[in-house]
């Protein structure tokens, strides 16, 4: 294991003892650390293929651990917990309760695609963390993730419409999530972009809000979009929860 | 090296430049027209999908990205669409390649195009620039050069590409093909444009590191980290300015800009603009014709302060 990857060890599987001697050694202190023995009885054999299953993950299997796709990361970066290697690792041995304990992380994926332009397996790791965030939630590990209430909110508005309004989309998105509209950072952006402004374009954007964009004679692909999408939801559902039915329907820890 | 292509394009603006993007819409019309290309708005078109539907279903996006297509190529017979959007661009290109190679994706297209009502797109009939190979193949350095009234004269710039217009490498078959062509790792269309117009680039080493656009409200304070990240890299290169093409990000780095200052207390003076506002200002026309007032980050001083407008 690479060096900067020790964090991958959990505390709990360490132990150190202040004195101790092996052999008629001194090994007291840093010598003294060990990595306990571990047994992992409680894989997922199917965890590949359930998560696999879902839209972006289709090519996990190709990967080879190369570790390319963590060094490149963006949000790596600035969280060296979030590894997408690791978690590609433990999907692919089926280790789920160990790729749980890092659900609150899997979905912050930036989708900066850094980790596809260097992977060299073409396993997408992008697309995996999207479709490992999204089984998390299927198989309720996950409350709905603020990426996902914002997804959703947008995804809704152009399949409705066929356009977005990206001020709809904000407000709708704050509902969603119980914020506040008036967060002080935001009131400081607002009033920067309204100072330079002249009064018509204001006036402008306030009627966007009001009179929403759509595209014209939208219906029939509002409706084809719709249909497609609910067989879609429901074959996710069903290849999450049938290929193991014995695990499925956890709740949230 | 640069044909005379490009003369006359279907426009795709998206939605983004309808609303908090609107500069970037004034200004890429208005240096259009300064420089005599002609642009056709896409009739009745619709949202490309974004990231957002992608990751609902990423087919759901391809079927959008190939209607806006579809209308371009059957409706107005046109063969090049320019989005200056980078999500736009890349959603296109990224619609293009799936359907050129993936059998699934070509299934869904034509069941939901012909319960819509309308032709399916076919890979191959348009092919899909950014606004930025708009105007390097449409005009290029030189004649641009030649054009330039008002010279951007030693004008400090870092020139931020972002996410999209080069990840992933292969749904852009076009880029890394040698000089001349556009590079994936170190992307340089932008800076040319630029250096054409007098500015200085500067050195800078985050050109296609990532905003964090993708959470920027859902995941805040990371997009504020990598923000903030960006601004700094760009101050310590010198740059007075970070020329932007893509709505995103732009409105990524200046409403994360004051976000770091207001939630974290970093403070960054470096100004935020379209790279149309500024090629806008070079060809001549009024800061206020391209809407540099127009953005929160307002870098009418720094224009000023180098007397340039
Ligand atoms: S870069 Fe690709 S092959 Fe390498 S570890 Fe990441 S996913 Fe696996
Ligand atoms: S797409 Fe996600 S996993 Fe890949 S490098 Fe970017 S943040 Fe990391």
């Amino acid at each position: 294991m690479p060096i900067h990857e020790k964090n991958l060890i959990r505390p709990e599987n360490l132990s150190t003892h202040d004195n101790l001697v092996i052999d008629g050694v001194d090994v007291s202190g840093d010598w003294s650390t060990f990595i306990k023995t571990r047994v992992v009885a409680d894989y997922n054999e199917n965890l590949q293929e359930e998560i696999g299953s879902l839209p972006g993950a289709e090519y996990i299997h190709r990967c080879w651990q190369c570790g390319s796709c963590t060094n490149s990361c963006t949000v790596n970066a600035i969280e060296p917990d979030f590894n997408p290697r690791h978690w590609i690792y433990l999907i692919r041995m089926g280790f789920e309760s160990e790729l749980v304990r890092d659900k609150d992380l899997i979905w912050k994926c930036v989708s900066c695609n850094k980790c596809t332009y260097a992977c060299p397996r073409d396993v997408v790791p992008e697309g995996v963390m999207k479709a490992t965030a999204h089984w998390l939630e299927l198989k309720g590990y996950l409350d709905r993730t603020p990426s996902t209430e914002f997804d959703e909110e947008f995804a809704n508005q152009v399949i409705r419409t066929g356009k977005i309004e990206d001020g709809r989309v904000m407000m709708g998105f704050f509902k969603r999530t119980g914020q506040p509209l008036m967060q002080p950072w935001l009131i400081a952006f607002v009033k920067k972009m309204f100072a330079g402004l002249p009064l018509g374009w204001m006036m402008k954007m306030g009627f966007a809000t009001v009179i929403h964009p759509r595209t014209k004679g939208w219906g029939p692909a509002h409706a084809a979009i719709a249909e497609y999408a609910k067989e879609q939801e429901e074959k996710h559902i069903a290849a999450v929860r049938g290929s193991h039915p014995e695990a499925a329907f956890h709740t949230a820890d | 090296m640069a044909e005379k292509k490009y003369q006359k394009v279907a426009y795709y603006p998206g939605c983004a430049l309808e609303g908090s993007g609107h500069a970037y819409n004034k200004s890429t019309k208005a240096v259009g027209k300064a420089l005599g290309l002609e642009l056709e708005e896409v009739d009745n078109w619709n949202c490309c999908g974004a990231m957002e539907v992608k990751n609902i279903d990423p087919k759901i996006q391809t079927y959008l990205s190939s209607r806006v297509m579809s209308i371009a190529a059957n409706e107005m017979k046109h063969d090049v669409v320019m989005a200056p959007c980078n999500g736009c661009y890349h959603n296109l290109k990224k619609a293009e390649y799936d359907l050129a190679h993936d059998e699934g994706s070509r299934q869904v297209v034509d069941r939901l195009s012909s319960k819509a009502g309308h032709e399916t797109y076919q890979a191959g009939q348009i092919e899909t620039i950014h606004a930025l190979d708009w105007i390097k193949d449409g005009i290029g350095e030189e004649e641009l050069a030649k054009r330039v009234k008002n010279s951007l004269k030693g004008l400090k710039i870092a020139n931020y590409y972002g996410c999209m217009y080069t990840r992933p490498r292969h749904i852009f078959p076009e880029k890394d093909q040698g000089p001349g062509s556009e590079s994936t790792s170190k992307p340089h269309y932008m800076d040319d444009l630029l250096a054409a117009a007098g500015a200085e680039n500067v050195d800078f080493a985050l050109k296609t590191a990532c905003c964090g656009g993708a959470h920027t409200l859902s995941d805040a304070d990371t997009s504020t980290k990598l923000v903030a990240n960006i601004l700094r890299a760009a101050e310590e290169a010198g740059a007075e300015v970070i020329a932007t093409e893509c709505p995103t990000c732009h409105t990524g780095l200046e409403m994360h800009q004051v976000r770091a200052e207001t939630n974290f207390g970093i403070k960054t003076n470096v100004k935020v603009m379209y790279f149309t506002q500024l090629l806008g200002v070079a060809l001549g026309l009024s800061p206020k014709k391209v809407g540099v007032h127009e953005n929160a980050s307002d870098g009418r001083a720094a224009l000023k302060a180098r007397q340039i407008a």
